[in-house]
């Protein structure tokens, strides 16, 4: 069965300005402001794809705004799991998820933003069908692009300065599948659909023929706080089981899963050829520098800092303090990949590489690796540096050659963080 | 009075021929034949003796040609039924495959090169008996010459990568003349030239940096600024890009070439928007071609026939590929005196990239249409498909959920790369299910060149060849599938529903175990019957 949750604060803060909705205050602020939520309208736009594939369906959802009355509106039948009070918060989605979880839905639908996305993960992991993982680490494969999101995710909980909570929660999912109706203002996190009528569309197809393929998307969100103050660090959160319709025409003239891992190995080898003898590099997190040690014959840690000297790795998951005395020893380059969507090359998940590091490598701190789709998935806007100190940053600044392939390489402009949002190209 | 005839539908109603018909070689029966050969009369015989004998045994089939068994109107009729079977370039509003110049060849040149005087040619007979042909290959070449600026020209290669492949041959031997091809192992493009040129770069040997565009959505100067150095050999750039946009620093950025020692590539291709306007040489470039199918009036589709043109600067020109018609003697001005000779490279030369010299049907048609044309004329070709292009671009741009990314607001020369993100962020169907649910109006359409940098491309050249009413129908389907999309998705989603094929199994085509072009390898693949059996068997 089909389970609804509409978060019916969701996107209030959108247009008042204040980068998300997370928190009674906010919501209240948002109000004033004259916010209103969209999500009980986009998702009357997905229902009514749903009603016009299966008119008069029962879908599992909350009383009231959080799923009733849009269901309703759309002339489906609500069977109600659950009964929130009138302000409603977090906590009630996740309520809410477990709810529909033990009522049978195998797919919930959900209209919010990253922070709906967040508590449905949770709620849905609290019912025994997604299992918190130990040690607080995603011990399922994360693929290509994934691997550099967990990597920054795992340092803006674990590595900032003040001793925050270390433990990363992450869970994953089995059996319950979810996807996202986009109603929030924050939607980092790639569990939405791309439009509310492609939710509908998927949620329909889920129902009529139920054997749509599942893959498994990471939940992520940002400390509003953070975000008011210009500041981006997605982190990670868990996952959600998401189920997608494969492309039914001309599917192989688009970039498939071995295609962005093929460009991923060919950057990894450009970068292999390009190390020189007695040279110290200092690889990087993330998935293209796991690769680049996959090619070089050496173990990598995955989220660490790790050094590689004349083929060999010296120092693996190194501090600050270690990498300064590895720099100290001789030539010493870093070598960094693309983090995520947002374009930092350094400064997130990677601060072990600071700018006292940076400013102990010479002339030519930095070797950056990336396959050239994660260029272009920029969308024109530059590469990012936020080192912490505005002389490195504007050091870094300009121009960066990346090291796309073999024997291929992009020149790609970098700038520091107070530039983000200015729009390069288109 | 009007006649008894209902109105016409605002969009066509097409429907295109469905035969389901097998491929030929399914269609095979051991033993038919098109042409029974009556055995040779004994005087016949007795007058020529044993003509098959007298072949040198390397011209000898050892065993008969493994072809499909039929006779004649089952022939005919396969082909005629395939013809119908498909959107031809003569039949629809052929603008959707920007970047390949889709214009109208004129039929009148076909038949200049289907005249015995052409088709029975052959390019090893006597220079003294092909006077007329060279000539005509002469002067194209001084038509290219001029239209270029450059000093010399080359019409050797038989397409556009090929002419491309040629010009960083030229570049390499250059270097390598003076000293310093060792030094010089960088060549640097930009990511919407035309990826032939960092292909052919990569195959020559060299290291290929891409350029970005600036914030302008043009190619960034500062970029190219610290791209050079003395290892660069050369900048392989296309301008217009393939997004339409013109670099107005062109100059700047050869100059900037140069100040390193390097040399300037053009690409022309997208020459169609600029002829008579702007001219490689002027820009300072050292080497350009064109693709005489394209621009030059012949037609052509993925699979040719193609002809190039390389263009050079007198510095260049020892290394042009060939062999090469020149003219000898005509000195004095006279044409009578004049002498046309096919001459193999010289020493310097990069050599032959192709048999022969050059691609010969198609400089006779590219010939006969410049010819018609004039010098003004070319320049109108080039005015009337930049007006044309610039319609379409304010009449596709009036689509709710089309844009034209990079330069936004300022007008492009001969082709728009858009994007459909717009309507697929609301309603999820992609750029590739539009251009099967085009073929369901009877009109082809394209997306983009590999990787997609615009996000969800098409790419459309309207070219100088359509008239208005062609351009607006053309608007109305795409405005059309855009309003399904948004109304009726699955509709498009599961398109074609007034085609041939419907669903295209392009593993088939991917998988070199799996394709089969030739009989042969038809048998082999698809019945195991190993490549010299089916020889001996046929």
């Amino acid at each position: 069965m089909l389970g609804l949750i509409v978060n019916p604060v969701a996107g209030i803060g959108g247009p008042a300005g204040l980068a998300g909705s997370d928190g009674a205050d906010v919501q209240a602020r948002a109000s004033q402001r004259g916010g209103a939520s969209r999500a009980a309208e986009r998702a009357l736009t997905a229902l009514a794809v749903v009603a016009s594939a299966r008119p008069g369906i029962r879908v599992l959802t909350v009383a009231g705004p959080m799923g009733e009355d849009v269901v309703r509106e759309a002339g489906l039948e609500p069977v109600l799991v659950a009964h929130p009070p009138v302000h409603t918060t977090g906590s009630d989605t996740s309520a809410a998820a477990r709810a529909l979880a033990d009522a049978g839905a195998s797919l919930v639908l959900f209209a919010g933003g990253d922070g709906t996305a967040r508590d449905v993960a949770e709620g849905l992991a609290s019912v025994g069908r997604v299992a918190p993982d130990e040690g607080g680490r995603v011990s399922r494969p994360v693929h290509g692009e994934g691997l550099d999101t967990l990597a920054g995710a795992r340092y803006s909980t674990g590595g900032v300065a003040g001793g925050l909570d270390m433990t990363l929660r992450a869970y994953s999912t089995d059996g319950v599948a979810a996807i996202g109706i986009p109603a929030g203002v924050k939607m980092y996190s790639p569990v939405f659909a791309v439009s509310p009528r492609a939710a509908g569309g998927i949620a329909a197809a889920w129902l009529v023929d139920g054997s749509l393929p599942l893959i498994e998307r990471e939940v992520l969100d940002v400390d509003e706080a953070a975000l008011r103050r210009a500041r981006v660090e997605p982190q990670l959160y868990g996952t959600l089981a998401v189920p997608y319709r494969p492309g039914r025409t001309q599917a192989r003239k688009a970039a498939t899963p071995a295609d962005e891992f093929a460009a991923v190995r060919a950057a990894a080898r450009g970068a292999a050829s390009a190390l020189r003898p007695g040279v110290r590099y200092l690889l990087g997190p993330g998935g293209t520098m796991s690769e680049l040690a996959r090619e070089l014959g050496v173990s990598k840690t995955p989220l660490g800092v790790d050094v590689v000297l004349d083929g060999r790795r010296v120092l693996a998951d190194a501090s600050e303090r270690e990498l300064l005395d590895e720099a100290a020893r001789g030539p010493a380059q870093a070598v960094v990949t693309v983090i995520g969507g947002q374009g930092f090359l350094l400064g997130r998940g990677n601060q072990q590489l600071s700018a006292r590091v940076l400013g102990a490598l010479g002339d030519d701190p930095l070797l950056v690796v990336a396959p050239e789709q994660k260029l272009i998935d920029l969308g024109g806007r530059p590469l990012l540096v936020d080192t912490g100190d505005a002389d490195v940053d504007a050091a870094l600044a300009g121009f960066v050659r990346v090291i796309t392939g073999q024997r291929t390489t992009s020149i790609y402009p970098v700038h520091a963080p107070e530039h983000e949002g200015e729009g390069h190209a288109p | 009075m009007s006649l008894p005839v209902a109105p016409k539908p605002a969009l066509r109603r097409f429907h295109q021929a469905s035969w389901d018909e097998p491929i030929i070689f399914e269609l095979s029966t051991p033993g038919e034949r098109g042409v029974l050969v009556t055995g040779l009369e004994a005087g016949v015989r007795d007058a020529v003796g044993d003509v098959v004998g007298d072949l040198p045994a390397g011209l000898r089939r050892a065993v008969p040609p493994a072809l499909p068994e039929m006779g004649q109107m089952r022939v005919l009729k396969h082909y005629l039924r395939l013809s119908q079977e498909n959107l031809g370039a003569d039949f629809n509003v052929d603008i959707g495959q920007g970047t390949c110049t889709m214009k109208y060849a004129p039929k009148v040149n076909d038949q200049l090169v289907g005249t015995p005087a052409l088709t029975a040619m052959h390019p090893l007979q006597d220079p003294a008996d092909a006077q007329g042909v060279l000539e005509i290959v002469w002067n194209t070449e001084r038509m290219i010459a001029e239209i270029s600026g450059m000093d010399e020209v080359s019409l050797h290669t038989q397409g556009g990568s090929a002419a491309i492949w040629s010009n960083i041959a030229m570049i390499r031997a250059y270097h390598e003349a003076n000293g310093e091809g060792e030094q010089r192992r960088e060549v640097i493009t930009t990511i919407f030239s035309h990826p032939s040129n960092a292909a052919a770069a990569k195959a020559a040997g060299y290291d290929v940096i891409t350029l970005y565009p600036d914030a302008d959505g043009y190619p960034d100067l500062d970029a190219l600024k610290r791209a050079l150095s003395p290892r660069t050999a050369a900048i392989m750039v296309t301008n217009p890009e393939d997004t339409g946009i013109y670099n107005p620093a062109i100059k700047e950025w050869v100059d900037a070439a140069h100040g390193v020692g390097a040399l300037a590539s053009y690409d022309q291709a997208n020459a169609n928007g600029i002829l008579g306007i702007t001219r490689a040489r002027d820009a300072g470039f050292d080497v350009c071609h064109f693709n005489l199918h394209k621009t030059f009036g012949t037609p052509h589709g993925c699979g040719g026939p193609g002809a190039g043109a390389n263009g050079v600067s007198a510095a260049l020109a020892p290394f042009l590929p060939g062999p090469r018609v020149v003219r000898e003697g005509g000195a004095d001005g006279s044409a009578s005196s004049a002498r046309f000779v096919v001459r193999e490279p010289g020493e310097q030369s990069i050599g032959a990239v192709a048999p022969f010299f050059g691609v010969v049907p198609n400089i006779v048609r590219a010939y006969a249409w410049m010819m018609a044309l004039g010098a003004d004329g070319l320049r109108a070709v080039a005015e009337i498909a930049v007006l044309n292009n610039n319609y379409l671009l304010k009449k596709v741009l009036e689509i709710p959920g089309a844009s034209a990314p990079y330069a936004t607001g300022r007008r492009r020369i001969e082709q728009v790369r858009y994007s459909w993100q717009e309507l697929f962020e609301e309603t999820g169907v992609t750029s590739e299910e539009i251009g099967v649910r085009a073929s369901d109006f009877g009109m082809h359409y394209w997306t983009s060149h590999h990787p997609y940098v615009v996000p969800q491309p098409f790419t459309l050249e309207p070219t100088e060849s359509y008239s208005m009413a062609e351009l607006d129908e053309y608007a109305a389907v795409l405005a059309e599938i855009a309003r399904e999309a948004r109304e009726d998705a699955e509709t498009v989603r599961t398109a074609p529903h007034r085609q041939t094929v419907h669903h295209t199994h392009h593993d088939d085509l991917d998988d070199p175990e799996r394709w089969a072009i030739t009989w042969r390898a038809y048998q082999r693949k698809y019945f195991g019957i190993p490549a010299d059996s089916t020889e001996a068997a046929a």
